[in-house]
């Protein structure tokens, strides 16, 4: 069904948000999507629109649940907030990034060194 | 990320059911989402313009967001399937011709694939309908001269094989002599006619056939003395006691006595469709050996092996045991007579016993429908060609907006797959009325034909043709339009252009192609049609036209053999002199077994005074008659006809056929010399020329025929000579037998004719299949050429303008046109005629006085096709010659 083929930005994307989502709790898509502009101090072009097919694919997964609700300004949103499951998920994949970016740190510097 | 997938894969099905509101929910969503992201914009400061077109720049393209979420959370695949449906149908509905050629082009080859896969799969493939049929043997020589007699054996010959066999966990058989409408059922108004074979009463249990109601025969059921019983057939219990299941149990009166139905046989048994194809059988009673002991070879056996026993070793086990069997325990001289010269057992698999003759003529079969399905795909593989030239620049767009080729192929193969589908589904009902016409053809003498049937297999068979038919005819379009160069196409106007030439090339290849196909078919049928003609033309030694038979009921019953003698000679006189005295009848005489039909042999009788060395001499096939029977047959006489006053008180008088003749006396008239059979003198009044009598194909065995007024016959068969048609007659003579015997049974009145078109009925059918296919694979064929020069001379409109402009002629046009036609189909039946020879060689087997070479079956398929491609390209012709230079010019 295509998830084998999980680009890098893709994943990437899915991790942002379980992430946002647990460090922020309930949250609509116009919210998560910029908290992840500002968290990334605009280092990610994200075209907010992207983030509804993460989104749903999260939600299939059952990793985070959804809500109609009313915003602060009182408008109608879709909320999001992260399960038990998704925690768990979040921490497996955190720890997997934590583990590969410091390999790919090794394994550049070394190169470098040379 | 792997886990979940399940739930996701749930969640993906039930979100691509559920389209709209999820699409709705979205969509309200995203409008939300802006909506907040505009009023951040404008608490900034931005003008609610500027604002908005912020908000859009940072969502992205909402569509695409859409199509994102969408597969995301959905069946991508399905979907793209649907949008290829939906395009496809709409594309065939706009083309409605093509739509309806391809899809009956299809039709046609699929249901002629899938009406012969049922006949190949019914009498060929699947194992025959008994439990563990393959441990099922059929137990007789090697075929013979001397018909049924030689393959078939006596009582004392069955218990012996019996009783020193291991290999069979039963034996069994049934009397092999029985003609058709041997019963009389009384006691429903007037006598109907039934056949009824009698079989070994273990015969249900060897096979492993259960009945649909009551019970199969006991063993005591067979002896003298026991109560007459009887199975019916489920086919007969249906018709004549209109399927009521309280018949079992019940008698029914059998030619004058009371009879007890004990049970009904399953659908799936029809003894004819097994033992006897092409005749109706009725009933089955038990058959009684003691009573039969002295009759001599009757019974065809068959047997079950016990399970892990193999072929082999019941051969080798009868190898041993049938050269020791005797024909009648109580003259030794008479046992060993079962070795004969080539070891005198051959043991087959009941099923080959059954369809293996038919083998090879299946294959050709299949292999000719197979061509004809190729024909079909080659055929409109050129179509789709002709229709991708003009959608070059449909798909040149699509693909510039931004259509991947994979995608393009995916949508060209749907379209092929749908085309495919629907030529099945047609196909599918086609086939399905073809089978069930063929299983009603009743005088059709094929085996197993009653138990045809479109099954689940047939349905697998269509769908698996159907897919690798579109692979086939889709694939060279799609291949086209996939490496087709997309500048080119859309600058490609389609008239004289590089990319237009090459495309051409292949469509010229494919139609060259089905004309070596419809070559090959064309021969082989050819050669199948002069086969037939052959045989047709076989002189019979009788003449079946203009002759009509039908079976005597007659009671002889007398205290003496004398007295029986008189009698009978009283009733046939009687019966021969009515019948001869009906307007219209040239000629009457009975005779015990018809030509083609049950027959019988004895041992060879010897020239007094000569003789001949043991097991020499052929058992001829014995015929008993009255006199006037050979003039109604229409057979040639040298010497003289019986004469009522040939009877028990004169010498024994025989007549003997001109092959038996020529080895007795050789260069001598056989007329008036003396034959010793045992201690009897027989004296030969006659010679009788050779008469097919077991098969119309096979050679001509010994015939000796006999006096009805001296030998008992078995039966009656009352044959007339008519100068008028001999149906017309039937009416007339049942009513005068009728009048001299009260139990006449109403039995059917039989053409002579017809006797001889089911004895040849296998070889008409697959020579008429074979020949329908032909004509099929001719008729795509010049469709095909029809294409290719019709759409070359619509590419070149404007050359042909600019030649004619600068003065050819119209004939010279016309010429060019036809020359190129003619050159195609050359090279056609070059590639042809070369695989036909191969194909012909391959049936040989199947040819009658034809060789695989038969020139003239060469030439009438070159001269045909040749006509045939010269018409398909005259017209194309025509219209180019009819081109007007100033019109052409001007329409670029």
């Amino acid at each position: 069904m295509g998830d084998s083929k999980l680009d890098l930005l893709q994943g990437t994307l899915d991790l942002m948000v379980l992430q946002t989502l647990d460090a922020m709790g309930e949250l609509h898509g116009y919210g998560i999507a910029r908290r992840i502009e500002q968290v990334s101090g605009d280092a990610v072009l994200l075209n907010q629109g992207t983030i509804y097919a993460s989104l749903v694919r999260l939600q299939q997964r059952g990793w985070i649940d959804a809500e109609w609700g009313i915003s602060d300004n009182n408008r109608k949103a879709k909320f999001y907030s992260i399960t038990k499951r998704g925690r768990k998920q979040l921490a497996e994949d955190a720890a997997y990034w934590h583990r590969l970016a410091a390999v790919m740190n090794r394994v550049l510097n070394a190169g470098n060194s040379q | 990320m792997k886990d979940g997938w399940m739930q996701q894969a749930l969640q993906r099905v039930r979100a691509f059911f559920r389209k709209a509101p999820l699409d709705e929910d979205l969509d309200a969503e995203m409008a939300s989402h802006l909506e907040m992201a505009v009023e951040e914009n404008v608490q900034r400061g931005m003008t609610p313009e500027e604002a908005r077109r912020q908000a859009m720049v940072r969502f992205g393209g909402v569509q695409q967001a859409r199509e994102k979420q969408r597969e995301a959370r959905g069946l991508p695949f399905l979907d793209v399937l649907g949008q290829d449906m939906r395009y496809t149908f709409r594309t065939l509905g706009r083309d409605v011709g093509f739509t309806v050629v391809a899809v009956l082009i299809l039709a046609l080859g699929i249901g002629a694939n899938v009406a012969v896969f049922s006949v190949v799969n019914t009498i060929l493939l699947r194992p025959l309908p008994f439990h563990d049929s393959q441990q099922l043997v059929w137990i007789a020589p090697p075929p013979q001269k001397c018909g049924v007699s030689c393959a078939t054996y006596s009582s004392d010959a069955y218990e012996e094989f019996v009783g020193q066999t291991k290999s069979y966990d039963g034996v069994t058989g049934y009397m092999a002599f029985t003609g058709p409408d041997n019963y009389r059922l009384t006691g429903r108004g007037e006598p109907v006619p039934a056949t009824g074979i009698e079989v070994i009463s273990n015969f249900f249990q060897v096979l492993g056939v259960q009945p649909l109601m009551g019970r199969v025969f006991r063993p005591e059921e067979s002896h003298a003395g026991a109560h007459p019983v009887a199975l019916l057939e489920y086919a007969y219990w249906k018709r004549q006691f209109a399927g009521n299941p309280g018949i079992v149990g019940k008698d029914i009166d059998l030619n004058g006595g009371p009879v007890t139905v004990i049970g009904v046989l399953p659908p799936s048994f029809d003894f004819g469709a097994f033992f006897s194809p092409g005749e109706r059988v009725d009933l089955l009673v038990p058959l009684d050996l003691d009573k039969e002991r002295t009759w001599g070879n009757i019974i065809a056996m068959t047997a079950r092996m016990k399970p892990g026993v193999t072929l082999g070793q019941a051969q080798a086990e009868a190898n041993v045991v049938v050269p020791k069997l005797c024909w009648n325990i109580k003259y030794p001289q008479s046992c060993g007579s079962y070795a004969g010269k080539d070891g005198g057992i051959q043991l087959r698999t009941l099923k080959d016993y059954v369809s293996g003759r038919l083998r090879r003529s299946l294959i050709v079969l299949w292999s000719a429908v197979g061509m004809i399905l190729l024909i079909a795909c080659v055929n409109l593989s050129n179509l789709l060609l002709a229709r991708s030239a003009a959608r070059g620049k449909e798909f040149a767009m699509r693909s510039a907006l931004g259509a991947s080729r994979g995608r393009m192929v995916r949508q060209l193969m749907t379209e092929s797959l749908i085309l495919s589908a629907a030529g099945a589904v047609l196909g599918f009902g086609l086939a399905r009325g073809l089978v069930l016409w063929l299983a009603h053809q009743g005088s059709l003498a094929l085996p197993l034909l009653s138990t045809l049937h479109i099954d689940g297999q047939a349905l697998g068979w269509t769908v698996l043709i159907a897919v690798v038919a579109a692979g086939i005819f889709g694939l060279m379009p799609g291949l086209r339009m996939a490496s087709g160069n997309l500048i080119e196409s859309l600058k490609d106007s389609g008239h004289g252009s590089s990319a237009g030439r090459r495309h051409e090339s292949v469509r010229t290849a494919l139609v060259i192609m089905e004309v070596a196909l419809a070559c090959v078919l064309l021969v082989g049928a050819g050669l199948l049609l002069r086969s037939f003609l052959k045989v047709l033309d076989i002189d019979l030694g009788f003449q079946p036209d203009q002759a009509a038979s039908m079976r005597v009921e007659y009671d002889d019953s007398a205290p003496t053999a004398e007295a029986g003698a008189a009698r009978l000679s009283q009733i046939f006189q009687q019966v021969i002199a009515r019948v001869s005295a009906l307007p219209g009848v040239e000629a009457a005489g009975i005779v015990d077994y018809l030509p083609l039909g049950p027959n019988r042999a004895w041992g060879a009788p010897v020239p007094q005074g000569k003789t001949f060395p043991e097991g020499s001499l052929p058992s001829p096939l014995v015929y008993v008659c009255s006199p006037g029977y050979f003039r109604a047959m229409g057979m040639r006489v040298h010497g003289r006809d019986f004469t009522w006053d040939d009877n028990l008180k004169s010498q024994e008088v025989v007549l003997i056929n001109a092959a038996a003749a020529r080895v007795y006396w050789p260069g001598q008239d056989a007329v008036g010399k003396v034959l010793v059979s045992g201690n009897e003198q027989l004296h030969v009044i006659g010679v009788v020329d050779d008469v097919h009598a077991s098969s119309v194909e096979a050679e001509k065995g010994w015939q000796i025929y006999y006096s009805t007024l001296q030998k008992g016959p078995n039966d009656a068969q009352l044959v007339i000579r008519s100068r008028v048609a001999p149906a017309s007659l039937a009416g007339s003579v049942l009513r005068t037998l009728r009048e001299l015997n009260p139990n006449q049974p109403a039995v059917e009145f039989q053409p002579i004719r017809t006797i001889v078109d089911r004895a040849v009925s296998p070889r008409r059918f697959f020579m008429l299949l074979v020949g329908i296919f032909a004509g099929l694979g001719l008729l795509l064929a010049s469709l095909g050429i029809y294409g290719v020069i019709a759409y070359g001379v619509t590419r070149q409109t404007q050359e042909i303008g600019i030649r004619m402009a600068l003065g050819a002629s119209r004939g010279r046009v016309q010429r060019a046109v036809l020359w190129k036609t003619l050159w195609m189909v050359l090279v056609g039946i070059g590639a042809g005629t070369v695989a036909s020879y191969g194909a012909a060689r391959m049936i040989q087997s199947l040819l009658f006085g034809t060789e695989a070479t038969d020139p003239m079956t060469y030439a009438g398929m070159v001269v045909l096709l040749i006509a045939i491609a010269l018409l398909a390209g005259y017209l194309p012709a025509r219209r180019a010659s009819r081109i007007d230079p100033l019109a052409a010019l001007r329409t670029n």
